[in-house]
């Protein structure tokens, strides 16, 4: 079966979540509804982790599904993989 | 499309319709059991609540004990009681009538016993299967249609596919004036702000974060640790980075539109749109408080898979993960795997479910109900008591 190789989810997000794994210096296809562009892999990046589609600054916007979903603890860049390592929760804190 | 049902007396449309027999306590399930084993078309609605629970839990009982009778799908309901328990047949049998529905009531303890309560509930059965099967399907609109959502087994491919999918169908519903319910609490937790913003009013925004941080003391005064309701090791090894974005995967099924309101367990909504239900996230209690709530139709998109069902109402199981479609092929409803291959927009895949939803409410059957997969099981909430 065919498989894509990365979907982003709304056109306001910075991140994409992998389909499949990625192997460093790759051209990473990314799909957004009928779109598609290429984004270099800087990294290993395994199955349904994401990857930054543009430089996030320390202390930016993590954004995925048009949302918030966190905020960088370094500065993010282009094509690397985005998790835990680089990325904090806003709310984790307050539960 | 064009849809059709069977309209009740109080002017809700039953996309099935169903003959149940409903206990109102635990100690009556056997009478039921007994009555199905003679009636295999019947609804057996054996639950194990009904009897000591005290305050908001005794309340939560007879809401959704009662919401169960009412559902739209029931043609009608025999309520049978053991004749000493808390919540009794008798009121049961009144609340549900309101419906105007048939309703008929037994109790055990006012019978000579097991083998002379059975011949009597034979015969009230008899009477609503024979008036049951005089009633027609008339044409009716989505304004009509309740759908109860909820994931389970989620894995990488439920966040990216089967819920947004979902969601897209879910918004349909919504947009032609139809209901939409979505539930699980502890799915909340760290992502209220998220939810709250989509709140139709200042009284929703304030109900939707009471509930979360009941979740939240109800965790800390079992002893619990909140911080498990964050990101576990698997979902981290998963790709899942936050409490943000697995909440954010989660809600996606109840798409995109203003949050009407925020109901308690098995409460009927009073208006029409989108509603979340303050509810658990195992799926048996979850579905039964949807069914209490109305809902007519379920849609369950799962990752890894599952065989959920309900005794009411349908329920189309969703997978987008291509190794779980073809494994369950016996229990999964609609694959939207092919998002995930590029095969699909997922507005398409969205429109796919929107349609079997349309079909299966006009009477096609989904798997889990042809296999009679399903069972009820009430949302306990505190220790019991007495």
């Amino acid at each position: 079966m065919n498989i894509q190789q990365a979907i982003m989810m709304d056109e306001k997000d910075n991140v994409a979540t992998l389909l499949t794994a990625i192997e460093k210096c790759h051209q990473v296809q990314i799909k957004v509804g009928e779109r598609s562009f290429t984004v270099q892999a800087k990294e290993t990046i395994p199955y349904g982790h994401k990857i930054a589609l543009k430089d996030i600054e320390k202390g930016g916007k993590v954004i995925k599904y048009s949302e918030v979903i966190g905020r960088a603890i370094d500065h993010i860049k282009e094509g690397t993989h985005v998790h835990v390592h680089n990325t904090e929760s806003l709310s984790a804190k307050n539960l | 499309m064009k849809i059709s049902g069977y309209l009740r007396p109080d002017g809700s449309i039953g996309f099935r319709n169903h003959i149940a027999i409903l206990p109102s306590v635990g100690c009556a399930n056997d009478v039921v059991v007994r009555l199905g084993r003679m009636y295999p078309d019947v609804r057996l609605l054996s639950h194990r609540q009904g009897c000591s629970q005290v305050g908001p839990d005794n309340d939560q009982t007879v809401r959704t004990l009662v919401g169960l009778g009412k559902n739209p799908n029931i043609a009608g309901v025999l309520v049978i009681g053991l004749g000493c328990e808390t919540i009794s047949a008798e009121y049961l049998a009144e609340e549900i009538s309101k419906t105007k529905k048939m309703v008929d009531y037994l109790v055990f303890n006012d019978e000579e016993g097991l083998m002379a309560a059975l011949p009597k509930g034979a015969k009230m059965l008899d009477r609503m299967l024979h008036e049951t099967s005089k009633m027609k399907r008339v044409p009716c609109d989505l304004e009509q249609l309740t759908v109860g959502l909820k994931c389970g087994l989620s894995d990488t491919t439920s966040g990216i596919a089967s819920n947004p999918a979902t969601g897209i169908a879910a918004d349909r519903v919504v947009e032609s004036g139809g209901t939409v319910i979505f539930g699980e609490t502890p799915e909340l937790i760290g992502a209220e702000s998220i939810m709250a913003k989509r709140a139709a009013s200042r009284e929703v925004e304030e109900k939707l974060y009471r509930v979360v941080n009941e979740c939240k003391e109800r965790v800390k005064t079992s002893g619990g640790d909140i911080q498990e309701a964050n990101v576990a090791p698997g979902n981290i090894e998963g790709g899942i980075t936050t409490i943000e974005e697995k909440s954010l995967g989660s809600i996606k099924k109840g798409g995109g539109t203003t949050l009407q309101g925020v109901l308690d367990y098995g409460e009927i909504p009073r208006e029409k749109g989108l509603f979340f239900m303050d509810s658990p996230g195992r799926t048996p209690e979850a579905l039964t408080g949807f069914n209490a709530a109305g809902a007519q139709i379920l849609i369950f998109p799962t990752g890894g898979g599952s065989p959920a069902g309900s005794l009411i109402s349908p329920v189309i199981k969703v997978t987008a993960n291509s190794q779980t479609a073809q494994r369950l092929k016996g229990h999964i409803d609609i694959d939207v795997s092919t998002v995930i291959s590029g095969d699909e927009l997922l507005v398409k895949a969205g429109d796919r479910i929107f349609q079997k939803l349309l079909e299966v409410a006009n009477g096609e059957q989904t798997k889990a109900e042809t296999l009679l997969y399903g069972s009820i099981s009430i949302w306990n909430i505190s220790p019991l008591c007495g």
